[in-house]
């Protein structure tokens, strides 16, 4: 007892400054984010794009918008499997979730008269059932989510070829757009943000203006607002909260949170799930922007999204990652893409370049951990 | 001490995996402010049985106590909530997350309410670093991850966040194997100190010198079997150390290293010099 309280007191005296703690600059700390080489890749493309393609209107502000929409609609679902990757899963079937999701809002919308909001709550009760489905079989066989998921990648897309042709005898289905109007629900999914705002810097002569005296860009489409809102809440999640401390743990070490009380199995079901919501709200908006579904949409979605996670400096192994960088992964993405068109190069090249991005940034994010681990 | 309602206890406990038996028919029970040690070789049954109190396995035959009322723990979480805290041996720490998210993972303490519910860093980062140096380990940054730390040091993260936790019953797994003599004798004073504060107290080692000064009573585990109970009054440390090493191997054990010492003496007086230590000892 009494050295327990030497040991106290002997503490609350080196209390003010330890003197093994050197000042760590704000630098040194920086080094060990996750998001650190993501926020120096998109300075990179950034800086390169704008010295490549200067006076192409890329950085005008309809180009902007169009490139961080292309990064929006992937940053949507790059945050839900940045979050299922830090809890240490993978989840393939994003990509045809999109796909049926698009083909479950379409058909009862168009073909069966449903107001277009119950189509999409069954879009997303069937989500979540996927998502729940995915997380129990993970849990309860303990086979590798790579498996579980790439078996879903294929039962999904089938789903949705077969119900579509079998209901409607085609794989598109169109005239979603004349049910969008007065739709309280699809409004959340469809339009732009901030269009007085837009349309008032306009007549302030802050923006620039059309032939009729109309903004170029009339508001922030709800895809980017998605985009940040889901990042923000995200962020806020992993740093914040309990539930964040509970991903992080299930993705480092199962078997280790399970023993500290950390209810693993929930866990990774609201993961997936959280993956499964993500791809409907994808393709909500993808549904109500083109006024069509089709089968073959988000092929090969899921695979942008783990580029974009991981470039974003998340581990593949799990426990380690971060929103933002998801964010920043999927911003990279969308001006390499719309970059090489606005530059003129081929965009054939663009895949080869993804390629190279995803290995430098597994590369430079392996480096990285490995200095974490060393002692500062 | 018989009439008072033991702390935990099980009652003809057996734990299954497949066609392995791995604890048979086990009865024991700790007293609030008792200590009891586990012994026995490797594979004797220690860890399974500690696992089984903690929660991590849910036995196949048999009840369990917790003051008295019948338990049931579907996982760690419950007993944990139920009061019980464990060191892993695995000490169940994560390397890449930092010592403040490790030390409450699973128990993390908020404020706010409704979606604003947050962990309170400021808080935890105080409280981790506070136990930290109750035992002894002066952190120097607890946002430093835990694979930054020596097995030493993350064996005393482990030992601090059980004995913050835990209400009613303490078990550790050999929490003393990675420690310097200094932290030993602390994380020995935590038990004491547990002890009198009312807790009760499961330890496994393999250090008699650990076991026998805070240890009230000794049980035996051979093959998923108990070999019994010992109170301390009953039985002499050369017995204790006896039952930990099987006191037959250590004796012949005994006889083998002093026929090397023999040999090798010989060996000395015959060449003259002692020549290479590796080839003296594949002669031997």
């Amino acid at each position: 007892m009494k050295s327990n309280e030497s040991n106290q007191s002997a503490a609350a005296v080196s209390e003010p400054q330890d003197e093994r703690l050197q000042k760590v600059s704000f630098w040194k700390k920086a080094l060990n984010r996750p998001e650190l080489g993501a926020l120096a890749g998109t300075v990179l493309v950034l800086a390169f794009f704008i010295v490549v393609s200067s006076g192409t209107g890329m950085f005008s502000p309809s180009g902007i918008v169009n490139f961080l929409e292309v990064s929006a609609q992937l940053g949507i679902i790059a945050t839900a499997a940045a979050l299922l990757m830090i809890g240490g899963e993978f989840d393939l079937s994003i990509g045809s979730m999109i796909g049926l999701a698009g083909i479950l809002i379409a058909i009862p919308a168009v073909e069966y008269g449903w107001p277009l909001w119950a189509a999409i709550i069954l879009a997303f009760s069937c989500a979540a059932l996927v998502g729940w489905i995915n997380g129990n079989l993970v849990n309860k066989t303990g086979l590798p989510s790579f498996i579980v998921t790439l078996g879903f990648l294929f039962i999904l897309r089938g789903l949705a070829i077969g119900i579509s042709r079998l209901l409607t005898g085609r794989t598109q289905v169109g005239g979603v757009q004349d049910h969008i109007p007065g739709d309280w629900f699809a409004a959340l999914f469809s339009g732009e943000v901030g269009t007085g705002l837009f349309a008032w810097m306009a007549s302030q002569g802050w923006i620039a203006t059309n032939f009729a005296d109309n903004p170029m860009v009339t508001g922030i489409p709800v895809s980017i607002v998605w985009w940040l809102g889901l990042t923000a809440v995200a962020t806020w999640i992993l740093l914040c909260t309990p539930y964040g401390n509970w991903i992080f743990a299930s993705g480092g070490d199962k078997n280790a949170a399970r023993n500290s009380g950390v209810p693993v199995h929930r866990v990774k079901i609201s993961l997936f799930m959280f993956t499964a919501f993500s791809a409907t709200v994808f393709a909500c908006i993808q549904v109500m922007d083109t006024g069509s579904a089709d089968t073959i949409r988000g092929m090969l979605k899921e695979l942008e999204a783990i580029i974009a996670v991981v470039i974003g400096g998340a581990l593949l192994t799990g426990g380690y990652g971060s929103a933002i960088g998801a964010a920043l992964g999927a911003l990279i993405f969308g001006m390499v893409q719309m970059g090489i068109f606005y530059t003129g190069v081929n965009t054939d090249w663009f895949q080869v370049f993804l390629g190279v991005m995803l290995l430098v940034a597994v590369l430079f994010n392996n480096y990285m951990r490995k200095k974490a681990m060393e002692a500062k | 001490m018989s009439e008072r309602t033991p702390m935990i206890e099980m009652c003809n406990v057996s734990k299954h995996f497949g066609s392995v038996i791995a604890l048979s028919d086990i009865s024991m029970k700790v007293c609030s402010g008792e200590v009891m040690c586990l012994l026995g070789d490797n594979g004797a049954g220690k860890s399974t049985l500690i696992k089984t109190l903690s929660g991590v396995h849910s036995p196949s035959h048999g009840e369990m106590y917790l003051d008295g009322k019948p338990v049931n723990f579907k996982s760690p979480a419950y007993a944990l909530d139920a009061g019980i805290a464990t060191v892993f041996q695995d000490l169940a720490m994560i390397p890449l997350m930092s010592i403040t998210r490790n030390f409450f993972m699973g128990r993390e303490p908020t404020v706010g309410w409704g979606p604003l519910k947050r962990i309170d860093w400021k808080y935890a980062d105080r409280i981790a670093k506070q136990e930290m140096a109750k035992i002894g380990i002066d952190v120097r940054d607890p946002s430093q991850p835990v694979g930054t730390l020596s097995g030493g040091e993350r064996q005393c993260v482990a030992i601090a966040r059980a004995v913050y936790f835990g209400a009613k019953v303490l078990i550790l797994d050999e929490p003393t194997s990675a420690l310097g003599v200094k932290q030993a004798s602390v994380v020995l004073r935590y038990i004491a100190k547990a002890r009198a504060d009312g807790l009760a107290v499961i330890f496994i080692t393999h250090n008699v010198h650990h076991a026998f000064p805070v240890a009230d009573a000794f049980t035996l585990l051979s093959r998923g079997g108990s070999l019994g109970t010992f109170r301390k009054a009953e039985i002499t440390r050369e017995e204790v150390l006896n039952m930990m090493a099987g006191g037959a191997e250590l004796e012949s054990l005994d006889a083998e290293l002093s026929e090397f010492q023999r040999s090798d003496q010989q060996q000395k007086q015959a060449t003259g010099d002692g020549g290479q230590p590796l080839s003296r000892a594949s002669n031997a």
